[in-house]
């Protein structure tokens, strides 16, 4: 594969004060790749997510964006790299004092040179994207929670975003909404040629739309595989990720393993 | 099941059965709502030669977390006691729910109940904690002082329909309750002086009194502390459950400036709103005191004149200038609070009581300050 290197991780420590979430994370993520952070609940992968948006900054290490170094950047530098970012929140985190649309013609007013009436129809365009078309003028309270994702996911396309980052995606929806979500990134990922970066422990989500992931481990404190999920599931030299990504079916390891 | 009251007593008793066993034979019904023996009773019959417990449960009628809860207890005992508990005597379901129970070793409870520290700890860390709090607030108004120079240079980004939004929740909507409240403080002050200066016929000198009292001191206190409770708390409420639903870390990495988009407008719409108020409320305030005037027989226009001419400008300037400053102290301390918020429902009712309380301490500690400083300036 000759895809370019588009995120780089080096050598992230993640702490808050003195307590090490996870050290000695190195990977790369490629352009155009469906890229998933895995591992089990409570290891730090909506952490490094933080992180990797520009929320926290590492205690040590470097992100960079194509070669940027986002942390070493002068505020200007990084407010330009966060707007190439598009983010779904693990709730959706809409605006709840503006409507659907509004939320979506926010970021186009501020970083566009629409006119309001342009932004509007873009706003509407991306809402029925996502199948929401419709429902511009609803408020996010009056909506339920799959669509309040949806829309979540419509205003981080808002920009056309380079990355687009997912905490989740499938938590709290029901089997078909979440396969729909699944059929939407890859659609995504075809048609805007986004990288797609993807923080979730759904097994059969991460076997349909990976392309590598990285596997943080709670115990060691740092990641311990990464690859195409789909080998480390049944080629992996460590019997935890084997475990984790076969449900714990296979060689149920005693005293070891994945653990929540 | 139809259980008699006979039936409803949970039984232990003990048999010894040679060599080593202490056989613990259950009968009745063992559910929470049944007065069950502790594990304690059952143990203490335990003889120096004992080396196994078994269980015998043939006769329980009824079970639930009492049963299990009483078994965990035993095989618990048992084992500090280095003996050997035969749980196969008990229902199959009370040994599965055992199996799981014990299937994860316990975790050493070293976050359980917090430590009962010595007195020099205890103020160690309340100093600490104020030292950071303290650093906190600093932070804050740095940000927002850099914030405001973003405003005068025009580079602040907020929706301008936001100011106008809070701007009439701050105003136009407070107008009910600030009418209320500072008529009736008109109308006391002038019943406490009215009566006093009766005694000496000098029922006039109540417009002066209440003139003097409204607009340099109650009109902006009283205003202040209501919007401390109504906007400052809302502002709290508002911010901290934006930051509970992860509103605020969506504003960031669209590369708004939080500080900008959510604490300006509120802050600004509160510092424009609360001279006017505190005007209104003088306003009121007198009018109070010509109600209670009436009553000892002033005319509204005597009331008005002496009140005119007793009052100088400087007088309202004083008072107008405080409620600006008293609405800054409410906005900071409201939106302060919203912002640090931790990130649960009940870190929003803290956020929300400290924003109140700290604006109303805010409030009397400058009031008390202006009242030296206005002194020593003579004005």
């Amino acid at each position: 594969m000759a895809k370019e290197t588009h995120i780089e991780v080096r050598d992230v420590t993640m702490a808050y004060g003195d307590f090490v979430i996870q050290r000695d994370l190195t990977f790369d993520i490629r352009r155009g790749d469906v890229f998933i952070i895995m591992g089990g609940s409570g290891c730090g992968k909506s952490t490094l997510l933080r992180h990797m948006i520009g929320l926290k900054s590492p205690a040590k290490g470097s992100i960079s964006y194509q070669g940027v170094s986002f942390w070493d950047a002068d505020a200007e530098h990084r407010i330009g790299l966060q707007r190439s970012f598009g983010v779904l929140f693990q709730s959706g985190a809409l605006w709840s004092s503006m409507t659907l649309a509004e939320n979506v013609m926010l970021p186009l007013g501020e970083y566009t040179s629409l006119t309001r009436s342009e932004a509007r129809e873009i706003a509407s365009l991306k809402l029925a994207l996502v199948g929401l078309a419709g429902f511009d003028d609803f408020y996010p309270s009056e909506i339920s929670g799959g669509m309040q994702k949806r829309a979540g996911l419509a205003r981080a396309m808002a920009l056309d975003p380079d990355v687009l980052f997912f905490d989740e995606p499938s938590a709290g929806l029901d089997p078909i909404s979440s396969r729909r979500l699944d059929d939407l990134i890859l659609e995504l990922r075809t048609s805007l040629g986004a990288t797609i970066v993807v923080v979730t422990h759904e097994l059969q989500s991460i076997f349909s739309i990976a392309d590598d992931c990285v596997f943080l481990d709670a115990e060691t404190r740092t990641m311990i595989a990464t690859g195409d999920p789909r080998k480390l599931r049944d080629e992996s030299p460590i019997a935890s990720v084997r475990e984790f990504l076969n449900r714990g079916e296979v060689e149920p390891q005693p005293g070891g393993g994945a653990h929540g | 099941m139809a259980a008699t009251e006979r039936d409803r007593q949970s039984e232990l008793t003990i048999e010894r059965t040679p060599p080593d066993t202490l056989a613990l034979v259950l009968a009745g019904s063992w559910t929470l709502s049944d007065a069950m023996p502790s594990a304690d009773t059952a143990l203490a019959s335990l003889a120096s030669g004992d080396h196994r417990i078994a269980f015998d449960a043939q006769g329980v009628t009824e079970w639930d977390s009492g049963l299990v809860s009483f078994a965990v207890n035993v095989v618990r005992a048992g084992e500090e006691r280095k003996l050997e508990v035969d749980r196969s005597g008990l229902p199959e379901g009370v040994q599965k729910l055992l199996a799981l129970a014990f299937a994860v070793p316990e975790v050493d409870s070293s976050r359980g109940a917090p430590e009962r520290g010595s007195f020099t700890r205890w103020v160690g860390e309340t100093t600490l904690r104020a030292v950071g709090a303290l650093s906190d607030t600093v932070t804050f108004v740095g940000e927002l002082t850099l914030s405001f120079v973003r405003l005068l240079t025009g580079r602040a980004q907020f929706r301008r329909l936001d100011l106008l939004a809070t701007i009439q929740d701050t105003g136009a909507r407070a107008l009910g309750i600030v009418s209320l409240i500072s008529f009736l403080v008109g109308l006391i002050l002038a019943y406490i002086g009215a009566v006093q200066f009766q005694m000496f016929g000098a029922e006039i000198y109540v417009a002066n009194l209440v003139g003097i009292a409204m607009a340099r001191e109650m009109a902006a206190i009283m205003t202040g502390i209501i919007m401390a409770g109504r906007t400052g708390a809302a502002f709290a409420a508002q911010l901290g459950t934006m930051t509970v639903n992860e509103e605020i870390d969506a504003l960031s990495t669209f590369g708004f400036a939080p500080i900008d988009f959510l604490v300006l407008p509120r802050m600004l719409a509160l510092v424009l709103m609360m001279p006017l108020l505190t005007i209104y409320a003088n306003v009121l305030g007198i009018a109070g005191g010509m109600l209670v005037g009436l009553s000892f027989g002033i005319s509204p226009i005597q009331y008005w004149n002496q009140t005119v001419e007793f009052l100088s400008l400087t007088d309202f300037a004083v008072g107008i200038f405080k409620g600006g400053v008293f609405g800054v102290l409410v906005a900071v301390s409201g939106c302060m609070r919203g912002m640090q918020c931790g990130r649960s429902a009940s870190a929003v009712g803290e956020a929300t009581t400290s924003a109140v309380v700290t604006a109303i301490v805010a409030i009397i500690v400058a009031d008390a300050i202006f009242a030296v400083l206005l002194s020593t300036l003579g004005i």
